[in-house]
């Protein structure tokens, strides 16, 4: 239990250090805001769909946290190129309480980065009109950081070196936000999109996210589907991260 | 080189407790090529001993095998009376590594490094302060112990490391070429430290090097391992003796050959190229 505290804290420590990381991985959602979020605005409302911002920043809160998240889990390519992942892969503790200690940092970075994201938002004009869900909202936003780091972790179990970051980015992570309903709403979307945007885990958080913290677009799945969905979602991957992190051979 | 084939019948000597390894008839195939081929030794307890051999002759794959990385292919391995492959965990206690390449947290500070070490290795907190000033004074690095692992050279790392090698009281050390790259001075420093360390707390010591007048000073004893063979074991004096050569690296010739050995690259080392490259960012 003392080793997943540990290794929980130091991925705590690396972030809070690093500063550059922390603003640049703000550039990307805070660009999505303003452009998409004010550029849309106008056409948004006029299609009777209310608030763009208010549609968006639940959007772009969930890809704040997912790709800090996916990062976070990726670190561990950076670990064992620079030998740190040795140090406690030889340790007298077991590779699932080593794993648990990654991933519960990882995560925890990644809703701290979430809460950032949210509150730019709202200096930017968003208001959530739901108060009392506002926990709800925070139990959503973990369960897409814990979701997308246990990905970044079987992805990083996997992949040698950081050759294949750019491939990860591009063919998956990139996707995943692009195909889902972080940007526009579901209803109405030609039938082929509206399957592979339903297919996706991210568009459940999203739907979370946006039915906890604004009433004028509520859930579109229901609460119950969306915390079904992404729990038994992120249990599989915590299993299959946990079990490629124990076959990482040095 | 081809796959080391059927297993022997296993050594009639019996097995020795008192002994802090006992290797016998270790193989190890990585799919048709046999990097390990029978090999047996045997490290008594306290003693410092040097395992020496040219560029991809099975060293570092036996340090992995003893510090239970790696699943041989067969063999008895005991280190400190436990198997590595059924008792994991126990060998991993018995234990303190230092390896060929750094393994330390470069954003973190060398005493937030040494804390991490002493949780994973669960040595009670007091015990533990006490013992991560003890060894970083040892080691003269308790003035830099809140710096940053990134702002160290090679060599302070190199000396943090054995620190914290020492710091859950292993009966063992494993060292993979522990002075590679390092300067003269600092070279001696980190041998004079391990000796030290090995006499005063009755460590044993196994380590690898390329460094033939390093092995003639520090070791008790040496084996030396070519094309996944041992070739002898001995004292340095012994094999200088044997070999009727006048250092320990003209015995190693001798007993090697002059060729040089061309490994191919693995994906680890690559990575290790790209590493340096990128200046450990």
């Amino acid at each position: 239990m003392r080793a997943v505290y540990i290794l929980w804290l130091r991925q705590l420590k690396r972030y809070s250090r690093s500063r550059s990381r922390m603003i640049g991985s703000l550039g990307q959602p805070l660009l999505f805001l303003l452009a998409l979020g004010f550029g849309f605005a106008p056409t948004f409302s006029k299609a009777g769909g209310g608030s763009y911002i208010t549609f968006i920043t639940p959007g772009i809160i969930s890809m704040g946290i997912l790709f800090t998240a996916v990062f976070s889990g990726i670190e561990i390519i950076w670990d064992r190129q620079f030998g740190f992942l040795k140090e406690t892969l030889v340790a007298p503790v077991s590779r699932i309480g080593i794993v648990l200690g990654r991933v519960l940092g990882g995560a925890t970075v990644a809703m701290i980065q979430g809460t950032v994201v949210l509150i730019v938002c709202l200096v930017a004009g968003f208001r959530f009109d739901r108060t009392v869900f506002l926990p709800l909202a925070l139990v959503f936003m973990f369960l897409i950081a814990l979701l997308f780091t246990a990905i970044g972790t079987s992805i990083g179990s996997v992949l040698q070196d950081m050759q294949g970051f750019p491939l990860v980015m591009n063919f998956l992570v990139m996707p995943l936000f692009f195909f889902s309903n972080a940007l526009f709403p579901i209803q109405g979307l030609p039938k082929a999109l509206q399957m592979i945007v339903r297919l996706n885990p991210v568009t459940y958080g999203v739907d979370g996210l946006r039915g906890s913290l604004s009433s004028n677009h509520g859930y579109v799945f229901g609460v119950g589907q969306d915390l079904v969905v992404l729990g038994f979602l992120t249990a599989v991957l915590l299993a299959i991260g946990s079990h490629l992190f124990s076959r990482i051979e040095l | 080189m081809e796959s080391c084939g059927k297993v022997r019948p296993p050594d009639t000597i019996p097995r020795i407790m008192s002994e802090m390894i006992e290797v016998r008839d270790l193989v190890k195939n990585f799919g048709n090529f046999c990097a390990v081929d029978h090999v047996s030794f045997t490290v008594a307890r306290g003693k410092i001993f040097g395992f020496l051999g040219p560029n991809g002759a099975g060293k570092t794959t036996t340090i992995k095998i003893l510090t239970t990385i790696l699943h041989p292919t067969s063999g008895t391995i005991y280190v400190d009376g436990h198997d590595p492959v059924r008792e994991q965990r126990e060998v991993r206690r018995a234990f303190g590594i230092v390896f060929q390449d750094p393994s330390l947290d470069d954003e973190l500070t060398a005493l937030e490094n040494l804390e991490l070490h002493g949780i994973l290795y669960s040595v009670a907190s007091g015990d533990r302060k006490k013992r991560i000033e003890e060894l970083l004074k040892f080691v003269e690095l308790w003035d830099r112990r809140n710096d940053f692992v990134k702002r160290f050279s090679g060599g302070m790392k190199r000396r943090l490391e054995v620190a914290r090698a020492f710091l859950h009281r292993p009966k063992i050390l494993f060292l993979d070429e522990p002075t590679i790259g390092l300067d003269p001075q600092t070279r001696n420093h980190i041998w004079s430290y391990i000796q030290q360390m090995s006499k005063g707390e009755n460590v044993t010591v196994f380590f690898t090097t390329h460094y033939m007048e390093e092995a003639d000073r520090v070791a008790d004893e040496v084996a030396v391992i070519d094309h996944g063979k041992i070739v002898t074991q001995g004292t340095p004096a012994e094999l200088k003796e044997r070999t009727q050569a006048k250092t320990l690296e003209d015995a190693f010739i001798t007993l090697t050959g002059h060729t040089i050995r061309e490994e191919e690259a693995s994906s680890k080392d690559r990575m290790r190229t790209m590493a340096r490259a990128w200046g450990r960012r």
